[in-house]
């Protein structure tokens, strides 16, 4: 017997048959509602396709040798175009999925966020304005002698200022130092003028712990020496940051104070807004004042060559004026509800 | 201090607003605190004359007045006051005005009178305590006057924050000259209001003693005491104070007790000096004696307390006892009453050390041992009791009949020399001479031109201008510093580097913030430590006497605050410094960061509704990039802590730093372990950087980045081999000591060993677990080929199997 005759097919039609298979199934996918479920119109699909693609593969070896790789080629062509039609389908069906089931609106996935310390946000911004006036920072230890702490900075034996700074006592002469200002006692004797330092850092003094007092807070002091400081240096320098910190339109006076550190001694005053409703109105802001000669002596430099002026302030009671707070306690208390209300 | 706007002018007669002048001496000189108007209450009443006063009809202890208040018609008034004379003169106050207490008079009828507004005494008034009946007015003034004009009580009370270096500003007198020096009015030393003439009497002088014909004055001490006026006054009448004298205690809030007692508060307030008045007739021997007290002597001081005085204590007594403590308070029994005919007074100085001590010896300060301890005007004590006495004799007659005096006044200091070119140097503007002449003498300075300099004697009464320094503040203040330029001039960048535990500081900070932690700033204080812990000798609250050794000990605190307030995720941070124990004078200072870890890892989110909590490894991880952060560049290695959970922090070069440890917490059974990590960032040296007046002057490094750069390695061009191994463990065995094992037998093209698996269980022998890890092989140049990685592969087991006896899991 001869085997079962092969038709002979002629190219022309194979491609046309290809051609019509691929409009056809374009025509089913592209006529699908999106919504309908993908094994369904895969169903349909292959109801269309599959006996009239497994003939057409069979037919390939039907036609004439010289025709066979052109029809190889649109056979592979009408496959990938079929495919292609199908994922035109799912990503139609998945676009109208995602508008109805992804929710935008649902929460991002969060990490803890840092927070700062509302007086290290303070002191930073302090530190950064005098940063741009050429001041780097300088640190000193918090127990002290009563040498750096009073003796260096001028306070005279057993004179009433001493009553000033009810200090808190290590031992026979040491204490933990009840300002900042003995860090320019040491920087002095360690750096050689021009000298332009700022000593942030914890002090003590024996007060009993209430809403406005505490044993131990933040100060912050600054200290510029050299041949040459003056006094309208002191001023210009202090109301430029006056007016960096709160802002160029601010007024900013300077009045006499004491210290017996500095001579002559002054307190700068400047007009805030505390945001307590009542509006503008003078604030002291720092004590400041020319290094008393003694104190540059103290540190073994000449005064009569090296002048220089000093300030100190207190960032906490700042952060409190900034920040709304009206108990000091709530700084040291460390609870997270309130330090996380400074996260960035 | 505070000073009466009123008794101000006294002194200087100005016309300036009370604001005005607070201002002008806040600019100037000292700063206003606070500023209290007086006597505004006063106001709504009237002077009213009472015309008719007849008995009431129906009560037997209340009158109806017929009142003129001045508006042409008669008021019918009621008033339960036993003194109500017709033709007397009483404040009133009208139907609508409203009582210093906040009653508002309205028309009422009592007991079926009409009254229409009411008759005041003293006490309704707020003028004392006088309630036994309403207040006589001794005027001539027509019904209708305000009162105020009638009782000068209209004054404002400035409260001035005078500090420790001015105590010359104790005064109207001192503020008055101020304000004179301020304002270019002229001071008046003695104020109109004191008309009585001081007395002309021949001083009777003595440098320890003087015996006079009424009294005896001997100072035992001139060195505490070097100056004692006293003055006898006979046949004075003590009774209540003259009106205008009441005002000028009232105008500084001070009590009016009677007029001998009020005219001494005068001085003391008026010029500073501080006076005390004797019954001369219960003074022993009529006899003062300076001197230390005696073992066992004791004195009942005028506040009625019973002090006993430990021997050697300055103190004024008469021929027999103690009468006053030095400089502090008088004696209740020499005090002066309504009995008393015969004062001594006195007007002294004493020096600051010595009322000290008896101030702090009988734990007792007063208006006059404040004014001494910082130092009264010692230049004038003459003159200051001539006038001291003679105010007595205007408001309680009498006649002064002898003044003794003991003592001298103090040489005066040496004149100060002030250069012109000095002063425009430190101010950075110069002020012409002549300014600079003006301005010192208007305080009271002598200057005398010394070439180019000036030669400056300060007045006695300040005792602070002692450099030139003082005097070129003294200068500046009254030109004002407002008056400075407010010109940003050149200058150079100082020779100080940033502190390196600064910027260690910084850079921690920047990690635990970005690893979601919350700065804390709690006090170093603590309830434990030991004999040796650095601790406050005097503390205010004993329970945390203690300075700390560690910062992860204060943040378990404030953990545990957290979690008493039901606040369970914790990620707190401290950069702080702890104080341990050492030989010499102060403890070792350190700059510490600690951070503590409880709770969820990251915030609950609807794909993971149950975050897990922070573990052992978490704190592992932070300790590890934490450090990394405090010393860069150097190489950090975590070893295991002997004996416990938790591990130390190695730096190369360094040692240990720090450790990770769980945090022993009294918290609730809902929260979650806890972990601390504590890295030392570096000492803060408190040696004394060199000897007083000398310095240790020296270059300082900036801490550089050039000994921390990373070097870069060449990206790999070829393609990297991994293969997975899953070992089986015992126990016993330290995965790092496996991981080097693995790197001695891998071969130097062994890049990388990650352990990603720990199983224990089925197939797992007990004391033992399957660690997995990925070995990451790479050749620079080539790729490697199967068989050498198998080769290799086969190498390292061998190697882990001989050295170990580790061996791969079966699968």
């Amino acid at each position: 017997m001869l085997p079962n005759p092969i038709p002979l097919v002629i190219l022309s039609d194979y491609l046309a048959q290809a051609d019509t298979l691929v409009q056809e199934c374009r025509a089913l996918l592209d006529g699908l509602d999106p919504a309908t479920r993908l094994d369904v119109a895969k169903g349909q699909l292959n109801a269309l396709k599959d006996d009239r693609l497994a003939a057409l593969q069979g037919a390939l070896r039907a036609l004439p040798a010289e025709d066979r790789r052109a029809a190889g080629t649109a056979f592979n062509t009408l496959k990938t175009a079929i495919q292609d039609a199908l994922d035109a389908f799912t990503s139609r069906q998945a676009a109208a999925a995602g508008t109805a089931a992804f929710d935008g609106t649902m929460p991002a996935r969060r990490a803890w966020r840092g927070s700062l310390h509302p007086v290290t946000l303070v002191i930073d911004e302090i530190c950064e304005i005098f940063r741009e006036l050429g001041f780097t920072i300088a640190l000193g230890p918090e127990a002290e002698t009563e040498w750096y702490n009073f003796g260096a900075l001028n306070f005279p034996p057993d004179h009433p200022a001493m009553e000033l700074h009810d200090t808190l006592y290590l031992g026979e002469d040491t204490l933990l130092r009840t300002h900042t200002s003995p860090v320019q006692v040491r920087t002095l004797q360690r750096f050689a003028p021009p000298v332009r330092v700022l000593a942030p850092g914890q002090v003590y003094r024996r007060d009993f712990f209430d809403a406005t007092h505490a044993p131990a807070f933040m100060q912050l002091e600054g200290l510029a020496v050299d041949e040459g400081v003056s006094f309208v240096d002191l001023k210009a320098t202090l109301a430029e940051f006056a007016r960096r910190f709160y802002g160029s339109s601010r007024r900013v006076r300077f009045g006499p104070s004491y210290f017996p550190f500095v001579e002559p001694g002054a307190q700068m005053d400047v007009e805030v807004d505390l945001g307590d409703g009542k509006g503008l109105r003078w604030v002291e802001i720092l004590g400041c004042g020319m290094v008393h000669p003694n104190v540059i002596e103290a540190a073994g430099v000449d005064s009569e060559k090296y002048t220089g002026w000093a300030f100190g302030m207190g960032p906490a009671r700042i952060a409190m004026s900034r920040y709304g707070v009206n108990d000091i306690r709530i700084l040291y208390d460390s609870d997270v509800r309130f330090l996380e209300q400074f996260a960035r | 201090m505070i000073v009466s706007h009123e008794w101000l002018k006294q002194f200087v007669p100005h016309t300036h607003s009370a604001q005005d002048v607070g201002e002008a001496l806040s600019r100037h000189c000292v700063t206003l605190d606070n500023i209290e108007s007086l006597g505004t209450h006063l106001a709504p009443f009237v002077v009213a004359q009472v015309v008719e006063a007849g008995r009431h009809p129906n009560s037997d202890h209340l009158w109806v007045t017929k009142v003129d208040d001045g508006t042409g018609t008669l008021l019918d008034v009621v008033c339960g006051a036993p003194n109500v004379v017709a033709g007397h003169k009483y404040p009133f106050a009208r139907t609508g005005t409203v009582m210093p207490g906040g009653l508002k008079i309205e028309k009422r009828k009592i007991r079926g009178e009409t009254s229409n507004g009411m008759l005041c005494s003293a006490r309704e008034l707020g003028l004392g305590e006088e309630h036994n009946g309403i207040l006589t007015l001794t005027t001539d003034v027509p019904p209708g006057t305000p009162l105020l004009e009638v009782i000068q009580r209209a004054d404002a009370r400035l409260d001035l924050d005078v500090l420790p270096n001015r105590p010359d500003l104790l005064s109207h007198l001192g503020v008055a000259r101020e304000v004179s020096a301020i304002t270019g009015v002229p001071l008046q030393a003695v104020p109109p209001e004191l008309t009585a003439a001081p007395s002309t009497l021949p001083v009777k002088m003595g440098d320890d003693m003087v015996q006079g014909e009424h009294a005896a004055v001997t100072v035992a001490d001139t060195t505490a005491c070097p100056r004692y006026v006293a003055v006898v006054i006979k046949g004075v009448t003590v009774g209540p104070s003259p009106e205008w004298l009441q005002q000028r205690l009232d105008g500084i809030g001070a009590r009016s007790i009677s007029n001998v007692v009020d005219a001494t508060n005068y001085v003391l307030h008026g010029f500073g000096q501080p006076v005390h008045a004797f019954d001369l007739g219960k003074l022993n021997g009529r006899a003062i004696v300076v001197r230390a007290t005696r073992e066992g002597e004791r004195i009942v001081t005028l506040d009625g307390a019973e002090r006993p005085l430990a021997a050697g204590t300055v103190c004024i007594c008469d021929a027999a006892a103690p009468v006053a403590l030095a400089g502090v308070m008088g004696g209740l029994h020499s005090e002066v009453t309504a009995e008393t005919t015969d004062v001594l007074l006195e007007v002294a100085v004493f020096e600051p050390r010595f009322v000290r001590a008896v101030r702090k010896a009988v734990g007792l300060t007063t208006d006059a041992s404040y004014r001494f301890e910082r130092g009264i005007d010692a230049g004038n004590t003459l003159d200051i009791a001539k006038h001291a006495a003679a105010l007595i004799t205007q408001v309680a007659g009498g006649e002064v009949v002898e003044l003794l005096d003991v003592g001298r006044a103090p040489a005066r200091r040496a004149p100060v020399t002030l250069r012109p070119s000095r002063l425009a140097r430190l101010l950075g503007v110069a002020v012409p001479v002549d300014e600079i002449v003006r301005r010192l003498e208007s305080l009271g300075c002598q200057v005398t031109p010394e070439g180019e300099a000036l030669s400056v004697q300060a007045p006695t009464w300040r005792h602070d201008l002692l450099l030139e320094v003082d005097l070129i503040e003294e200068v500046a203040r009254l030109v004002g510093f407002d008056a400075l330029p407010d010109e940003l001039r050149p200058f150079r960048p100082g020779s100080a580097p940033d502190h390196p535990l600064h910027l260690a500081s910084r850079r921690v900070r920047d990690v635990l913030v970005g690893a979601g932690f919350a700065e804390t700033r709690p006090m170093p204080f603590t309830a434990t430590g030991s004999e040796h812990s650095p601790r406050v000798r005097n503390p205010l609250a004993e329970d945390e006497p203690f300075l700390r050794a560690s910062v992860i000990d204060t943040l378990a605190r404030r953990a545990e605050y957290n979690l008493s307030r039901m606040q369970g995720n914790l990620r707190l941070f401290e950069i702080g410094n702890v104080f341990l124990p050492r030989p010499g004078r102060l403890p070792r200072e350190e700059m510490h960061v600690g951070a503590l870890l409880q709770g969820a890892r990251r915030p609950a989110h609807f794909t993971e509704p149950n975050p897990p909590a922070f573990d052992a490894w978490d704190a592992k991880e932070l300790a590890e990039r934490l450090t990394a952060a405090a010393f860069p560049g150097q190489s950090v290695r975590l070893e295991t802590a002997d004996g416990g959970a938790g591990w130390r922090i190695v730096v190369e070069g360094l040692g240990t730093v720090g450790a990770v440890a769980p945090v022993v917490l009294d918290k609730p059974v809902w929260a979650a372990e806890a972990w601390g990590v504590e890295v030392t960032l570096g000492e803060l040296a408190s040696d004394d950087v060199a000897a007083p007046r000398t310095n240790a002057h020296a270059p300082a490094d900036r801490e550089s980045a050039a000994g921390r750069a990373v070097r870069y390695v060449p990206l790999p061009t070829t393609p990297a081999a991994e293969i997975d191994l899953a070992l089986v463990v015992p126990d016993a065995t330290p995965a790092a000591a496996v991981e080097t094992a693995m790197r001695t037998a891998g071969g130097e093209l062994l890049e990388q060993v990650q352990l990603f698996d720990e199983f224990r269980g089925a197939g797992i022998p007990a004391g033992s677990r399957s660690l997995a890890w990925r070995l990451t092989w790479r050749h620079p140049e080539r790729t490697l080929r199967d068989k050498e990685i198998e080769g290799r592969r086969a190498r390292l087991l061998d190697h882990l199997d001989k050295e170990l006896g580790i061996r791969p899991r079966a699968s």
